[in-house]
């Protein structure tokens, strides 16, 4: 597997898209940076746009990734190399070169600023964090996707209809359910409902490390009581490994039945 | 050597493979033939494990090899299409082919052979299809395992590089390979191959040499024998 992830690794690192991604991420870290000019206030800028960008580019790039290297797949799949460990590295190539643009992008100009002096070190390494849990999970449900779907076209569009679904019509059903059954105690159903999607979830840990909940009102004091305490913080990192683990594990299944 | 059992195989609503049977013991060449669509690139995939057949049992000297991947260690496979990831360098491509397979390959002389020296360092998409088919040849020979199958090997070749190709298989012969071929090129079959196994519906319709195959349909030609062979089964 290992020679498999450094072959698709390196072939990522020289594709262009990479870079892209790496420039893209150092210009918004700088330009955050000057427009607050404040790093506290940057970061909680930043955790908006992370939020929703970190799951599209996963998303498109798993995608993209895994219909580009079909070519390459198929020639590995003649070697003596174990199936799931061609898919398990390629998706690894590409989950760890995505992770070093985001890191090594918005690192720079952050630590550039002096992050290392600052007090806002710790919720920016939660920012990058959740950044990571978030490349990690949707570049695996990417793969899912690509691996299901033949056709291209309907890889993207089912990938991009996941994204929006995950970033913006879960919160739109769960507001709408929320103001419906607004009579009923929902403090549990909210807990749970955020625990099923990682893009709510990375948001509520940033936002309970930033100390904003007050923000959240009464709501926000019902996360904060559960994902305050040791064991709400483990429950909700537990979680995002789990995100990240059942579809790898769909990966493996799926690719031991499948003909090529 | 190779021992198929039963195997069936079928893409949604369509057969593929319909309880195909077939047992190579011998070394030597054995041509693969049938009308597109008869299941011959199936039948190879299965083999090669890119396949997963449905029903059936497919043994490599003696051992099951469904679900397994160390077998193919002893296996040498050439794709009909040679599809390469195209920003790699031919060099680059055949070293990691070669690290990963982990055993000595005589890739030198091979390049040697194809006369593949002015391509090492371009990239793959830059290069002519005979070129990547040479490449590809090269890349399945390399590694001298017993059993090599080869998916169209003549196509885009051109004339020389095709005696070339001729006299490289018939050289692996003599080293004792058992050596697997699909073509569509008639008077390629009839000089090499040892052995014809016609698929026809998903099945092997035909299992001889070429005399044989001669005589069974009273042909003299090789070509008319196997329109013969196809136009007795719509009769």
């Amino acid at each position: 597997m290992f020679k498999i992830l450094k072959y698709s690794f390196f072939d990522l690192v020289r594709s262009s898209w990479s870079y892209v991604y790496f420039f893209f991420y150092l210009l918004l870290g700088t330009t955050l940076l000057f427009l607050n000019n404040n790093l506290s206030t940057a970061v909680i800028t930043l955790m908006n746009v992370i939020i929703m960008l970190v799951p599209l580019i996963g998303t498109i790039f798993g995608v993209m990734y895994y219909y580009n290297s079909r070519e390459f797949t198929e020639l590995l799949l003649a070697q003596p190399v174990k199936r799931s460990s061609i898919f398990l590295g390629q998706y690894l190539g590409v989950a760890i070169s995505l992770s070093l643009s985001l890191v090594i992008g918005l690192g720079l100009p952050f630590v550039a600023y002096g992050l290392f002096k600052s007090p806002a070190i710790w919720d920016f390494v939660m920012l990058l964090i959740t950044g990571l849990f978030l490349t990690l999970i949707f570049s695996a449900l990417a793969f899912n996707i690509a691996l299901s779907n033949e056709n291209k076209i309907k890889g993207f569009g089912f990938a991009i209809l996941m994204w929006l679904f995950l970033a913006v019509i879960y919160d739109g059903l769960f507001l709408l359910s929320l103001v419906y059954f607004q009579e009923y105690p929902l403090d549990k159903f909210s807990l749970v409902a955020t625990m099923f999607n990682p893009i709510d979830l990375s948001r509520i840990l940033i936002l309970l490390k930033l100390d904003i909940s007050a923000l959240l009102s009464y709501t926000g004091a019902v996360f904060k009581e559960f994902f305050g305490t040791p064991v709400g913080a483990f429950a909700s990192l537990g979680m995002l490994v789990v995100w990240v683990i059942l579809p790898l594990f769909r990966i493996s299944r799926v690719v031991r039945r499948k003909d090529f | 050597m190779v021992s198929i059992k039963d195997l069936h195989k079928k893409y949604g609503s369509q057969v593929v493979l319909n309880g195909l049977d077939l047992e190579i013991k011998e070394k030597g060449i054995i041509a693969v033939l049938g009308p597109n669509g008869s299941g011959k690139t199936t039948l190879i995939k299965s083999i090669l494990g890119m396949v997963v057949p449905e029903k059936g049992e497919i043994e490599l000297n003696g051992k099951s090899i469904l679900h397994k991947w160390n077998y193919r260690q002893g296996l040498d496979y050439l794709p009909q299409i040679a599809n390469f990831p195209g920003n790699l360098r031919v060099e680059e491509l055949i070293t990691m082919i070669k690290d990963l397979r982990n055993k000595t390959a005589r890739d030198q002389q091979l390049i040697d052979f194809f006369g593949l020296h002015p391509y090492l360092d371009k990239k793959l998409n830059k290069l002519s299809g005979g070129t990547r088919q040479k490449v590809n040849l090269l890349l399945c020979f390399m590694f001298d395992s017993p059993l090599i199958i080869l998916d169209e090997p003549t196509s885009g070749l051109d004339p020389v590089s095709l005696l070339r190709l001729r006299e490289l298989i018939r050289t692996e012969k003599e080293r004792g390979k058992t050596i697997l071929i699909t073509s569509h090129i008639m008077n390629f079959v009839e000089e090499m191959a040892d052995r014809i196994v016609f698929l026809l519906d998903g099945k092997i319709y035909f299992d001889g040499t070429v005399s044989e195959l001669k005589t069974s349909t009273g042909q003299f030609d090789f070509e008319h024998a196997i329109a013969h062979l196809l136009s007795e089964e719509h009769v």
